[in-house]
C-alpha cells in the first residue's frame, strides 16, 4: 500500500510524513532519558527547560546573535570572495593553471588547524573567526565557480562573441547567470561547513557564541544546557537552509523551466514538487 | 561583382596540426552582392557550420580571408547578425523574452526607453509582441527560433548569416519562419547567407544556391534560382522551374554524398 500513499494524501500528507521521524525520535529521547540520573544523559526535559530558559532568553542576543553576526560575514565575505576569484581564475586559463595546485593543496588542510594563522593575522577577536569561517567556506564556492564559468556552452558565449557584447555585460548577463546552477550548488556546501566553522572558532576562543558557551557549559558540568545548545545550533541550520533552498527556488526558477521541471500552466506543478 | 558586399577569399581550414591534422575546408570562394539572399547547402558533416563561424570571425580560417565592405573580418563585426540552428542554446533561459531581444543592445549605449522600443517593434515583427514578458522555455520552437530571428533584427544588422536555422522545427512553422524571413529580408534590404542541408528550402528562399563538396569542402556549383518574387509556399512551389531546379540540386548534393571519403 505504501506506493500509493503519496498520490491518495498529496502536499499536506507529504508534509506530515516529514515530521514523523523527528517526532518520534524525540518521543524516544524523552522516554529513555525521563529517569536517568547520569550527568552525562539527562532528562529531556531538563535541556527543553534551559533550552526555553536560557538559549531563547538572555543567550538569544548574548550568544546566539553574535554566532549568527559571524556566520553571516563569513559566509557571505566567502561567497563574494568565491565568486570573484573564481570568475577570474575560470576565465583566465592560464591563471587555472598557475592556481589550481596551490587551491588543491591548501583546501585539502582542515581549516580549523589553520586558526593559529588565523589569530597572529587578525587578532584574537571577531576578525580571526570570520577569517577561519571564510577560509572554510571558500573553497566550495571558488571550485564551482570555476567549473561553472569554464562549462558554459561555447554556443552561449558565441553568442555574446557575435553580438560584441562588451566584458561587464558579457560576465555579468552571459556568464554568470549561465554558471549560477554550478555556483549555488558551492554556495549550499559553503554554507554547511561556514556554521560547522562558526562553532569552531567560537569553541577555540573569544567570549560568546553558540561554541563558547556550549564548551563553557561543558566544563561546569551543566550538561543539559549544552545539549539545548546542539538543538540551537540544529536548529540554526536547519532554517539557514531552509531559507537558502527558497531563495535558490526563486532565483533559480528558469533553471528548473529550463529543464521541464515546471508545471507551465498552473505555477509550481506537482511534477517539480515531487522532483525537488 | 561590384555590388559584393560579403566576399570569401580562399578560405581554407585546417583543424589540428601534423599528422592529426583534418582538413575542414578545403577551399572556398563566394560573393554574396549587397540584398542578395545566397543559400548555401551540402551534404550532412560537410563542414556548412565551420564555413559560417569564419564568416561570422568567431573562428579564425587558416588562410584565406573574409571581408565585409572590403574590410578582413578578424572578430564578429558590428552590423553582422547571426541565428544560430539550436535556438534551446542560443537563447539565454535566464532572461525573459523581451531582455533576450534587449541583449544585443547593451554594446550601442543606447537609452533604456529607446532599447525597449527597438526590442519591441523586433518582437512585432515576428509576431511575438505580447510573448516579452515569457521565457523561452515556455514557447514552442517555432516560436523560440521567432525569438532568435527578433534578437538578430534588433541588433540591426546589414548582413544577416543563419545556420540552419529551421532545421529543428516542425513543417509548419518552417514554412512559416521562410515567409517571416523573406518578409523581413525584403523590409530591411539585407544581405542573407543562409546555410541549410534542405534543399527545398534553398530553392525557396534563395537567389542563388551554393552547393558544397563533401568535406573537405569547395564550392562545387553556383546555382541561379530564376523564379520569380514574391515567393508564394504554395504557388512557387508547384512551378515546374521549382522542381528542375531542385532535382538538379538534390543530384548534385547525392553525389556528392556518395563520394564522401572516410576520414583517413
Amino acid at each position: 500500500m505504501s506506493p500509493r500513499l503519496p498520490r491518495l494524501a498529496p502536499r499536506v500528507g507529504r508534509a506530515a510524513l516529514g515530521l514523523v521521524l523527528p517526532v518520534a525520535l524525540v518521543g524516544l529521547w524523552w522516554w529513555t532519558s525521563s529517569n536517568s540520573t547520569t550527568y552525562l544523559f539527562p532528562p529531556l526535559s531538563e535541556v527543553v527547560e534551559s533550552l526555553r530558559d536560557d538559549w531563547l532568553g538572555d543567550r538569544l542576543g548574548s550568544d546566539v546573535g553574535p554566532s549568527l553576526r559571524r556566520f553571516g560575514i563569513g559566509f557571505g565575505l566567502a561567497a563574494v570572495v568565491g565568486i570573484g576569484a573564481g570568475t577570474v581564475i575560470g576565465l583566465t586559463p592560464w591563471l587555472r593553471r598557475a592556481s589550481l595546485p596551490v587551491v588543491e593543496l591548501v583546501r585539502s588542510i582542515p581549516a580549523p588547524l589553520l586558526f593559529p594563522i588565523a589569530l597572529v593575522l587578525f587578532g584574537i577577536g571577531d576578525g580571526s573567526k570570520v577569517a577561519l569561517i571564510v577560509l572554510g567556506a571558500v573553497w566550495p564556492v571558488l571550485l564551482n565557480t570555476i567549473d561553472g564559468v569554464r562549462g558554459v556552452d561555447p554556443q552561449v558565449l558565441d553568442v555574446a562573441r557575435s553580438f560584441r557584447l562588451d566584458a561587464r555585460t558579457r560576465i555579468g548577463r552571459v556568464v554568470l547567470p549561465a554558471a549560477s546552477p554550478m555556483i549555488a550548488a558551492g554556495l549550499r556546501i559553503g554554507l554547511s561547513v561556514a556554521l560547522l566553522l562558526t562553532v569552531v572558532s567560537e569553541m577555540r576562543g573569544g567570549t560568546n557564541g553558540l561554541g563558547f558557551r556550549i564548551r563553557a557549559d561543558q566544563r561546569s558540568f551543566d550538561t543539559a544546557s549544552s545539549y539545548a545548545g546542539v538543538i540551537v545550533i540544529g536548529l540554526v541550520g536547519l532554517a539557514v537552509n531552509l531559507v537558502f533552498v527558497a531563495v535558490e527556488r526563486r532565483v533559480m526558477r528558469w533553471h528548473r523551466g529550463a529543464r521541464g521541471l515546471l508545471d507551465l500552466d498552473g505555477g509550481v506543478g506537482t511534477a517539480a514538487g515531487a522532483r525537488t | 561583382m561590384t555590388g559584393a558586399r560579403l566576399a570569401i577569399d580562399g578560405l581554407h581550414k585546417v583543424y589540428g596540426h601534423g599528422p592529426e591534422a583534418v582538413t575542414a575546408i578545403d577551399e572556398v570562394s563566394l560573393e554574396v552582392a549587397t540584398g542578395e539572399l545566397l543559400c548555401v547547402v551540402g551534404p550532412s558533416g560537410c563542414g556548412k557550420t565551420t564555413l559560417l563561424r569564419c564568416v561570422a570571425g568567431l573562428l579564425a580560417p587558416t588562410s584565406g580571408a573574409t571581408r565585409l565592405d572590403g574590410e578582413v573580418v578578424v572578430a564578429p563585426p558590428p552590423g553582422m547578425a547571426l541565428v544560430f540552428q539550436d535556438y534551446s542554446r542560443s537563447l539565454l533561459p535566464w532572461m525573459t523574452v523581451h531582455a533576450n531581444v534587449v541583449l544585443p543592445l547593451q554594446a550601442g549605449r543606447l537609452p533604456r526607453a529607446e532599447r525597449d522600443r527597438v526590442a519591441a517593434e523586433a518582437l512585432a515583427a515576428v509576431g511575438l509582441a505580447d510573448q516579452g514578458h515569457r521565457h523561452p522555455w515556455q514557447l514552442s520552437a517555432g516560436m523560440q527560433q521567432r525569438v532568435a530571428i527578433a534578437r538578430a533584427l534588433a541588433y540591426r544588422p546589414d548582413v544577416l548569416l543563419l545556420d540552419e536555422p529551421f532545421a529543428s522545427v516542425d513543417a509548419q512553422a518552417r514554412a512559416d519562419l521562410q515567409d517571416l524571413l523573406l518578409e523581413v529580408w525584403e523590409r530591411h534590404g539585407l544581405t542573407v547567407l543562409f546555410v541549410t542541408h534542405d534543399i527545398d528550402e534553398a530553392v525557396y528562399l534563395g537567389d542563388r544556391v551554393v552547393v558544397l563538396t563533401a568535406s573537405p569542402t569547395r564550392v562545387k556549383e553556383v546555382v541561379d534560382i530564376d523564379l520569380p518574387r514574391p515567393r508564394d509556399q504554395i504557388e512557387t512551389h508547384a512551378r515546374p522551374g521549382f522542381a528542375a531546379l531542385r532535382n538538379r540540386i538534390f543530384a548534385s548534393v547525392r553525389t556528392e554524398a556518395a563520394h564522401r571519403r572516410p576520414a583517413p
